[in-house]
């Protein structure tokens, strides 16, 4: 009896684990089922040929999904620009330089960087670094395509700091010092033997944080402008995959062909997201 | 002492990294001191106790501060079950095989989908699916299952901070492998999981794009009577106040109060659990 309880015990806990499974495959198959009616009646070529993003057009909506594409790219690519050299200059801070002291105040402090809201970090782009942005270009707003990269960046530099900041961590320290006996300067050493060792687990960092940078939403809804036509250049304002979802899903009928077409998007950036962090994972899975 | 010039280039050279840490500070002060500065004057006791009057131009933002916290309180309620559950089976029952592996790489890949995606889900799985009205609950299995990868792997690592010798040792008096998990595993790694339940519930109280379309309302001057009823949300409110009111200008004082309230709030649980973290880390000597 008591092993029939054990075993009933055992099945619990294993359906617990697999709710993980569960959810990531409901997820994608949601996407798909709800989005399928709108692939059946605009067709791939239909999302991925046009160039307009305009489902309340009258008579002749049409749903190109290159202008919001294209708007996550520039973004995210901004964003990477900014948060590549500096997350990964701090994360060679923090383990190679800074004292113990300093490490354990400022790694809490990224550590909270991390939990600040994005929608908090939109709203400085509206009213901090949009119009300032505006002031130093010459032009009546600031809400383009650098404004929402520069906050990006915010967003996925904790990420980025705390992934690569382990795989420093994770070298032998021999490597240090044998490098440093060798008569290599501190900065010689970090460019030319630690990083290229870390090379594998700072490409996960980069490949997580640009993860998190092209899934953010609230940020890029607020910071960017929005206006979804072809980006011409960092300064002109951009509709990100995330900010086309959130803006127009409330605002359409149940059942309509928009509405199912938003879930197209949705599973457009399922997939985006899913290869940038499957890339990242399995450096990391092949390192443990 | 004489200083070469190799040593000012390398110490030159070296100050990079120093410099890359300092923007990374600076630009996060820069920023909380921002919303300091623009928003201390508004906040008030009415300003967190009274309902928005006027339009939302005056009053306070009670009734969001309230529905967050409910929102987060369900949210919480769906992730411990579920996250200890799936610790559990991680740490005393799973073995090294394929099943495992897909579990982990799932629970690593769900904590990489968007929360707008999560807000898809949602909307898809309760309101169109299982025809639950958008409301509280919905709002909170949604978050639940946003913040469940965090929830599991914060539980994992904190039952598997327990010594494999307690588990031994009971095992050994001829206790079942339930009584062991129950009795001897679960109570010492309890102030590690709800540690890190709480971090991830201060993540979810900030998310605003799941909650969009399955409860989070523009305006309801009174709180929610049930679970099923919808709610005004701080970050919601901060998001409306900036982008959506008619008279964005005359709000943006309440605007800037409301960005300070969520951003203490979370700053408070978030901050008050890293310290904690870091103290049970000592007592514990890994983690």
């Amino acid at each position: 009896m008591a092993e029939v309880k054990e075993k009933i015990i055992e099945i619990f806990f294993t359906l617990c684990g697999l709710m993980a499974v569960v959810v990531l495959v409901g997820i994608f198959s949601l996407l798909v089922k709800e989005g399928f009616p709108a692939l059946k009646t605009i067709g791939f070529s239909g999302f991925f040929n046009g160039d307009l993003w305009r489902p309340d057009a009258f008579g002749k909506p049409t749903y190109g999904l290159w202008p919001a594409i294209e708007g996550t790219l520039v973004t995210t690519a901004i964003a990477m620009c900014i948060s590549i050299p500096l997350g990964v200059g701090t994360s060679v801070y923090l383990a190679y330089l800074a004292g113990n002291r300093t490490r354990e105040i400022l790694k809490p402090v990224f550590e909270l960087l991390a939990s600040i809201p994005s929608v908090v970090i939109g709203f400085l782009g509206l009213v901090a670094t949009g119009p300032l942005i505006a002031k130093l270009t010459g032009r009546s707003n600031g809400l383009n395509a650098l404004n929402g990269g520069i906050l990006l960046c915010l967003m996925s530099l904790p990420t980025i700091i705390s992934v690569s900041e382990d795989a420093l961590q994770a070298l032998p320290r021999d490597f240090w010092r044998g490098s440093l006996a060798l008569g290599a300067t501190r900065f010689r050493t970090v460019m030319k033997v630690m990083i290229p060792a870390a090379k594998g687990g700072i490409f996960a960092a980069v490949m997580l944080g640009m993860g998190r940078a092209v899934g953010e939403t609230m940020t890029v809804l607020m910071a960017t402008g929005n206006v979804g036509s072809f980006p011409s250049g960092i300064l002109s304002s951009v509709k990100t995959l995330t900010a086309t979802i959130a803006s127009e899903l409330g605002e359409v009928p149940f059942g309509s062909e928009h509405y199912h077409a938003l879930f197209v998007v949705g599973a457009a950036l399922f997939i985006f997201t899913f290869i940038i962090n499957l890339a990242g994972e399995l450096v990391i899975g092949r390192k443990r | 002492m004489r200083v070469s010039k190799k040593q000012i280039v390398e110490e030159a050279y070296i100050s990079i990294f120093r410099v890359c840490a300092f923007l990374v500070i600076l630009i996060i002060a820069a920023l909380i001191i921002h919303l300091i500065k623009n928003g201390i004057q508004v906040l008030s006791w009415d300003f967190v106790s009274k309902a928005p009057t006027e339009g939302m131009t005056a009053g306070g933002i009670f009734p969001a501060l309230a529905g967050t916290t409910l929102v987060t309180l369900i949210t919480g309620l769906v992730a411990l079950p579920l996250g200890v559950g799936a610790a559990i089976y991680l740490t005393e029952y799973a073995s090294d095989n394929f099943l495992t592996r897909l579990v982990r790489l799932s629970i690593r890949n769900l904590s990489g989908v968007p929360s707008v995606v999560y807000g898809l889900f949602g909307l898809a799985l309760f309101v169109r699916g299982l025809h639950f009205k958008p409301g509280l609950l919905t709002a909170g299995l949604t978050l639940g299952l946003l913040i469940l990868p965090w929830a599991i792997t914060t539980a994992e690592q904190s039952i598997k901070a327990v010594p494999v010798s307690y588990r031994e040792g009971a095992l050994a008096l001829g206790c079942t492998k339930w009584f062991v998990i129950r009795t001897v595993v679960l109570p010492p790694a309890m102030p590690g999981i709800l540690t890190g339940l709480i971090l991830g519930l201060a993540r979810a109280a900030g998310e605003t794009a799941p909650i969009l379309f399955v409860g989070a309302s523009f305006f309801i001057p009174q709180l929610p009577h049930s679970i099923f009823d919808q709610f005004m949300a701080l970050p919601y409110h901060l998001y409306v106040l900036s982008t959506q009111h008619q008279d964005i200008q005359l709000v943006r004082p309440i605007a800037y109060g409301t960005a300070l309230v969520l951003l203490m709030l979370i700053m408070f649980f978030s901050g008050g659990v890293i310290y904690l973290r870091a103290r049970l880390r000592k007592k514990y000597q890994q983690w």
